[in-house]
């Protein structure tokens, strides 16, 4: 339903917008922005400026504390401060709440070089950036808009809150209940979450509550709830595989008293944000697992370059080459999968199959790229002298959350019949 | 008090740059600000933060492409720029000191600037010679080297980086002219904010050749070659033979 009304409109603007092209002497300029023809990995002078800052500081400020956070499985708040005034929090927040009004391609970008370095301090910006503050961008009232835009600008971490023990990818099928007040001036929360990314440091739950379970998912109703509340419970986090750093935790809510004000848009339409926000935060997704590939590479290329056997780099023995000039070229066909899927976003095109696509394979691209590295390192790639065995550890997530990779097959299947009914 | 801070777009610090041609080849180079230049703009920034300047103009000679340079200026606290266009090779290769000195001179003259910040040298050309160029030109007192810079606006201590130590310098009475060294300062990143607010801020465009100065270059680049690579060292058994070695083939003891 809503991906028909999405096409429809998105195929109306880029008609429109193709036979303006043909009277190229009436273009405007915004017009052109749409539909410019230079290559997908060439960006505008903000991007480019944009992802050199994200790129110096994680190279310089980020890495020599990527080991130790991993050990450690906690994010030092250091370098969450340093994300806030750095101005990775609040990318495409608009200047006039405290963010820098960059586009999309450029969250991704930082998304990208940041997770080159350490996918799971990417992954807390990732979530805070395309999910959160987009949906209160999106859907949220003026007020709202006021209230709390600036906060997640300046220095309030948020986690988004929607998967529970019985509904990860069946998300529609959560528990969790948000019971009016007999004057519906508020709403109380019960239930439990799970796997909820950040929520040690969240300041703010963007939290998915049902507010009408007679009337199924469409009583499914978004709410922005201050991590102060009473009433919330953040339990220990997860002992994880990979991205360790990032903290994974069930957060239990019992009684938990919102204001009706701070619904975010509508009652019973939390459904369609969820889907809405995810269907493009799943290319976020994707530059985060581009980033860990193209680490991964950061580490072997320089490595098999140096070290040699029986008098030669084994960078030149062919069969290395040939293994390693195939994970370029699948990391380079990700890459620009991804930066298609963020153009087609911003210029209102239909893009939802695409990010599913890039997704899916971007996560397997990432997976390939971490694995062979272990195996181009030898026997060092498999101690923690480097970061490599991070990155194979990290990457495997990738085709879990956001919508595992059988979710984003359906997805891509569903839209191929409907290109061809 | 009033600073002007030089900018240089010069080929990044990480780059390996090659030679073909008798010159270095800088197509599809990455360029970025020269670590001095960075240097000098944050100490311009930070003494305006302590209220001792009340202006700090970013100013640069280069193509087109050096607003990104100025841009990086201004996004690290600058408060507005000049653009001096030019063509011209700006590693040495065709713009050259002496040009570059009298064109800040000029700069100097019309905005009447109090204090003249500039790194120690750009590393594409390694000179290090507008500085002290400059200051000739108008007359000024020169520091070159600073480590660490104590200003009131009229008087400035200045401790200055040499080989034999530190030494320090007071100058009783600004304008002066002062480059910037590697222990001066470490730069602030520039946030995202601020380097989206730096494309509103005013950039003045001259171009180079309209300002009535020679731009010829003084000296003739007659060869532009790589260094040798490196030899590798050798053993020697014993302390003899490395004296041996050391008078008799490096020529480095007597």
């Amino acid at each position: 339903m809503i991906l028909a009304t999405i096409s429809r409109c998105a195929v109306a603007t880029f008609r429109r917008s193709h036979s303006i092209r043909q009277l190229s002497s009436v273009i405007t300029s915004d017009v052109c922005e749409d539909i410019v023809h230079g290559p997908l990995t060439t960006f505008s002078e903000d991007e480019e400026m944009t992802r050199d800052a994200a790129k110096q500081w994680a190279q310089e400020k980020l890495k020599p504390l990527v080991r130790r956070m991993d050990d450690e499985c906690k994010l030092l708040p250091e370098v969450i401060e340093s994300l806030f005034q750095q101005g990775f929090m609040g990318m495409e927040i608009e200047e006039e709440y405290g963010g820098s009004g960059l586009n999309f391609t450029s969250a991704c970008l930082v998304i990208e070089e940041i997770s080159r370095v350490d996918p799971s301090v990417a992954i807390l910006a990732d979530i805070h950036n395309t999910l959160t503050n987009n949906a209160v961008r999106f859907w949220g009232s003026p007020t709202q808009k006021s209230k709390w835009l600036p906060r997640l600008a300046y220095g309030t971490v948020s986690s988004f809150a929607l998967s529970e023990a019985n509904s990860g990818s069946d998300a529609f099928a959560m528990k969790t209940t948000a019971t009016p007040s007999k004057d519906g001036s508020h709403y109380t929360l019960n239930g439990s979450k799970l796997w909820i990314s950040n929520a040690p440091e969240a300041g703010v739950f963007l939290v998915f509550a049902n507010a009408d379970p007679s009337k199924g998912y469409k009583g499914i109703t978004a709410f922005l709830v201050d991590a102060n509340t009473d009433g919330i419970t953040v339990g220990k986090p997860e002992k994880k595989l990979g991205l360790r750093a990032s903290a994974t935790c069930p957060v239990v809510f019992e009684n938990v008293k919102v204001d009706a004000d701070d619904i975010l848009g509508d009652i019973g339409q939390g459904y369609k944000y969820c889907i809405n926000i995810l269907n493009e935060g799943r290319i976020g997704i994707a530059a985060q697992q581009i980033g860990i590939a193209k680490g991964c590479l950061d580490i072997a290329m320089p490595y098999m370059m140096e070290r040699t056997q029986f008098d030669t780099k084994i960078a030149d023995f062919q069969g290395m080459q040939h293994q390693y000039a195939q994970i370029a070229t699948e990391v380079h066909a990700a890459e620009l999968m991804a930066y298609n899927a963020c153009r087609l976003k911003e210029s209102g095109l239909p893009f939802i199959k695409q990010a599913s696509m890039v997704k899916l394979y971007s996560s397997q691209v990432a997976e390939r790229a971490a694995s062979k590295t272990i195996e181009w390192l030898g026997g060092i790639g498999f101690t923690q002298d480097l970061l490599a065995e991070k990155f194979y550890r990290d990457c495997k997530v990738g085709s879990i959350y956001e919508g595992t990779s059988n979710m984003q097959l359906q997805t891509v299947a569903k839209l191929m019949q409907k290109d061809y009914s | 008090m009033k600073i002007l801070v030089g900018v240089k777009r010069v080929v990044d610090y990480a780059v390996k740059v090659r030679v073909q041609n008798n010159t270095v080849d800088l197509k599809n180079i990455k360029m970025s600000l020269n670590p001095f230049c960075e240097i000098a703009v944050e100490e311009a920034v930070r003494l305006k933060e302590q209220k001792v300047a009340d202006e700090v103009v970013a100013m640069t000679i280069g193509p087109k492409q050096a607003t990104e340079t100025l841009r990086t200026a201004l996004a690290m606290g600058a408060d507005r720029a000049i653009h001096i266009m030019t063509d011209l090779r700006t590693d040495y290769m065709e713009l050259q000191p002496f040009a570059v000195s009298q064109i800040f001179q000029k700069i100097v003259e019309e905005e009447k600037s109090d204090l003249v910040l500039l790194g120690k040298q750009g590393i594409d050309s390694d000179c290090g010679q507008t500085g002290p160029m400059l200051a000739g030109l108008l007359d000024w007192p020169q520091i070159t080297f600073a480590a660490n810079i104590e200003t009131d606006g009229t008087s400035m201590t200045v401790e200055r980086e040499t080989d034999s130590g530190t030494e320090t310098i007071k100058i009783p009475q600004l304008p002066a002219v002062v480059t910037c060294d590697l222990r001066l300062n470490e730069p602030r990143y520039a946030t995202l904010p601020n380097i989206m607010k730096a494309k509103k801020k005013k950039v003045d465009t001259r171009v180079a050749e309209d300002m009535g100065i020679d731009l010829s270059p003084r000296n003739q680049v007659l060869e532009v070659f790589e260094p040798a690579p490196r030899k590798e060292g050798i053993m020697v058994e014993d302390i003899d033979s490395l004296i041996d070695k050391l008078k008799n083939e490096a020529g480095v003891i007597a």
